[in-house]
């Protein structure tokens, strides 16, 4: 693998050395809000707002993966797309290494733009059809003015090759390669600029399964050598699995619940979360196993708008704990100190009757 | 299409004989616009009238060659070969001899062949041109309105509407039939042909441009396009240099098949007399003299009118194929 341009082992071992405990955050989101506002009629009033996210809080640490899962529609993208400021948050404070990045105008914004990287769904789209790969994993360069001391087109065929493509490919159009390869060369483009923090957008969902895992272990395999933070948006709860460090669970523009790992795969603490992980396929559902065991929790109804949420806890309309408390207090995401199975400080839970 | 083998796993780079393999092929990718260009030339009637347009081109630059090739020149009278008594031109078919290939006009006796050669330096040009500025303008206010969107978008579609919903003959006509003999620091001829390529350019962009819009619209909402805002891209840079490639093809079609609609729209105002004049040949000022005789010489319609017909279906022919070659999804 060629690694002329990054030195890779000081890079990741920086990496390793930040994702301890007490570090402090690459990237932080408090409070932050995304609503669209609806307009209707001759004057485009504005009569009401697609509350998208709706207050999220978490941080992500340098090095690590934040896994980010939720059904289609609870704002998960949004999100993705706030920390990367496509869009501009309408509350809230998005702070990158401690600078506040909420409403900077585009100007101050460029030169952030190297440390803070996007991979996109849709390998198909994300790639300008009428450009060549050379120029497509060439133009972070271009854009940001940068210079590569063996010149770009060496920067971009060691980037091709970085992410398992050839180096020949540099003249081929987007058309001539599979979804795999797309994704391969969108990756390729994201960590062009050397970024601290990419966000991925359902990178894996459009891609065939057998390819999936090629691309997941590729994403692995950059953040061992790079030190990368990831912010890894998916609905596929096996996937974040494999990659996370830490998994946030959203419902309807909201963290319902936020732990590490294995804490939240083993011991979810909120009944959407554990709605969702009893969803997971069992490989091999004739196992008698103690995974085979296990209660499938079936939830009926539907998400509800996001124009008009439900008051209080906006699972409680599909809720089966749910009671005359949930309807009138919203329940804060926070650490559970007291109650029979107290949580770690990393593990926090925004229900009333947590589990 | 070559798909290209899945190379390397997880990172891995290619193995070193996929890395040959890889090295025997071509290594120069195929654009899209070669594919479109094999397949349309495989669309023999496409190609014909792409050939046809090529050779009208070709004609009209090479209209004095032409001309001394048959021995005439468009504007010398020849009255010997008007029949004195009957006014109709001597001879069979209009005056079709060894000497004037097409006949001769009435009343002077003008060679036709060499005032068509001519007056497709004209027809063309004149169209060519002012579909250039139509295209100009079109690209650049529907780029503009379709990135942009919100009150910009309103304001400049609502031009648009505008510019369509008049009634632009009867505008150009009066435009142009009040039209000094000089003016802008250019006169006669050159003035007439200057005002005619503002006029027509000036009533055609609207057509380009909510073409371009909409299209624009939709390739603004792809991931590509968030994928340079996300590097820090610039409006400009994301408009000419991600949007604008993907724009060339229809830009391509809808410029081909607005030749053929400003050549007739040319040739109305000249045969309605407020375009190109006697002496000048103009296909649309030769219909506008044949009409007062074709009742005796019908020829001298025709052949202008014919000029017309497959300069226009020329176009058209070769415009549908090159829309088909770009994209060969659409329906017909």
């Amino acid at each position: 693998m060629s690694t002329d341009n990054y030195s890779s082992a000081t890079v990741a071992d920086a990496g390793r050395a930040a994702s301890g405990a007490a570090s402090e955050p690459l990237l932080s989101a408090t409070g932050v809000q995304m609503h669209f506002p609806i307009r209707r009629g001759l004057l485009r009033r504005t009569v009401g707002a697609v509350r998208a996210v709706d207050g999220v809080d978490f941080e992500v640490r340098p090095g690590e993966t934040l896994g980010l899962v939720g059904e289609s529609g609870c704002g998960k993208s949004t999100t993705g797309r706030l920390l990367t400021r496509l869009l501009e948050p309408t509350g809230g404070t998005v702070k990158f290494e401690g600078r506040d990045i909420t409403h900077m105008k585009p100007g101050e914004l460029r030169p952030l733009r190297r440390d803070i990287q996007m991979v996109f769904q849709d390998p198909q789209s994300s790639l300008n059809p009428r450009h060549t790969i050379g120029s497509i994993v060439g133009a972070p360069f271009e854009i940001q003015g940068i210079k590569s001391p063996n010149g770009t087109k060496r920067a971009v065929q060691d980037l091709l090759a970085l992410v398992g493509l050839s180096p020949e490919h540099y003249n081929r159009y987007p058309h001539e390669f599979s979804g795999g390869q797309r994704q391969r060369i969108g990756i390729a483009r994201a960590l062009a600029l050397k970024p601290k923090l990419v966000v991925a957008d359902e990178p894996v969902s459009a891609l065939d399964v057998s390819i999936q895992a090629q691309v997941v272990n590729l994403f692995e395999d950059l953040q061992a050598e790079l030190g990368l933070a990831y912010v890894f948006i998916a609905h596929d709860l096996s996937v974040v699995r494999h990659i996370s460090d830490r998994v946030a669970v959203m419902y309807l523009g909201k963290i319902v619940e936020i732990a590490n790992r294995d804490d939240l795969y083993s011991s979810a603490r909120h009944p959407y979360t554990q709605a969702l992980l009893s969803a997971v396929p069992i490989p091999d559902p004739d196992r008698k196993g103690e995974e085979a065991k296990r209660e499938r929790i079936l939830l009926t109804g539907d998400v509800p708008s996001p124009i008009n949420p439900p008051s209080g806890c906006r699972f409680r309309t599909r809720c089966w704990k749910a009671q005359e408390i949930c309807s009138t207090q919203e329940p804060p995401l926070v650490q559970l100190t007291s109650g029979p199975r107290p949580t770690g400080a990393d593990h926090k839970v925004a229900c009333h009757f947590p589990d | 299409m070559t798909l290209i083998e899945e190379a390397g796993v997880g990172g891995i780079p290619p193995q070193p004989e996929e890395l040959a393999v890889a090295a025997r092929r071509e290594i120069e990718g195929r654009s899209l616009g070669r594919i479109a260009w094999d397949r349309l030339k495989r669309d023999k009637v496409a190609m014909a009238g792409g050939v046809l347009v090529i050779l009208l081109i070709l004609m009209a630059i090479f209209a004095p060659q032409l001309s001394s090739l048959e021995g005439q020149d468009p504007n010398s009278l020849n009255g010997t070969l008007i029949d004195p008594n009957y006014s109709t031109p001597i001879g069979g078919m209009g005056g079709i001899s060894a000497h004037h290939w097409l006949g001769v006009d009435l009343p002077n006796g003008r060679d036709i062949f060499s005032r068509i050669v001519y007056g497709a330096r004209y027809s063309l040009g004149i169209a060519g041109v002012s579909t250039l500025v139509a295209i100009v303008f079109g690209v650049v206010i529907g780029m503009i309105a379709g990135y942009f969107g919100g009150w910009i978008d309103n304001v400049l579609s609502r031009l648009m509407d505008l510019m369509l919903a008049f009634p632009v003959l009867l505008l150009s006509i009066s435009i142009l039939g009040v039209l000094p003999n000089t003016a802008f620091g250019l006169s006669g001829n050159s003035l007439r042909i200057a005002l005619l390529i503002v006029v027509i350019g000036f009533f055609s962009w609207p057509y380009i441009g909510r073409i371009v819009r909409g299209q624009t619209i939709a390739l603004r909402e792809r991931e590509f396009v968030d994928a340079a805002r996300s590097l820090g891209a610039s409006p400009f840079r994301i408009i000419f240099k991600e949007i604008l490639p993907n724009l060339l093809a229809p830009i391509v079609v809808y410029a081909t098949l607005l030749i053929p609609a400003n050549i007739l729209f040319e040739a109305a105002l000249s045969y309605l007399g407020v375009g190109m004049r006697e002496p000048t040949s103009s296909w649309g000022a030769m219909i506008n003299a044949a009409i007062q005789t074709f009742q005796i010489d019908p020829e001298f319609l025709i052949v202008p009118g014919m000029a017309i017909f497959i300069t226009v279906l020329a176009f058209n022919l070769f415009g549908d194929g090159l829309r088909d070659a770009f994209d060969p999804k659409a329906s017909r």
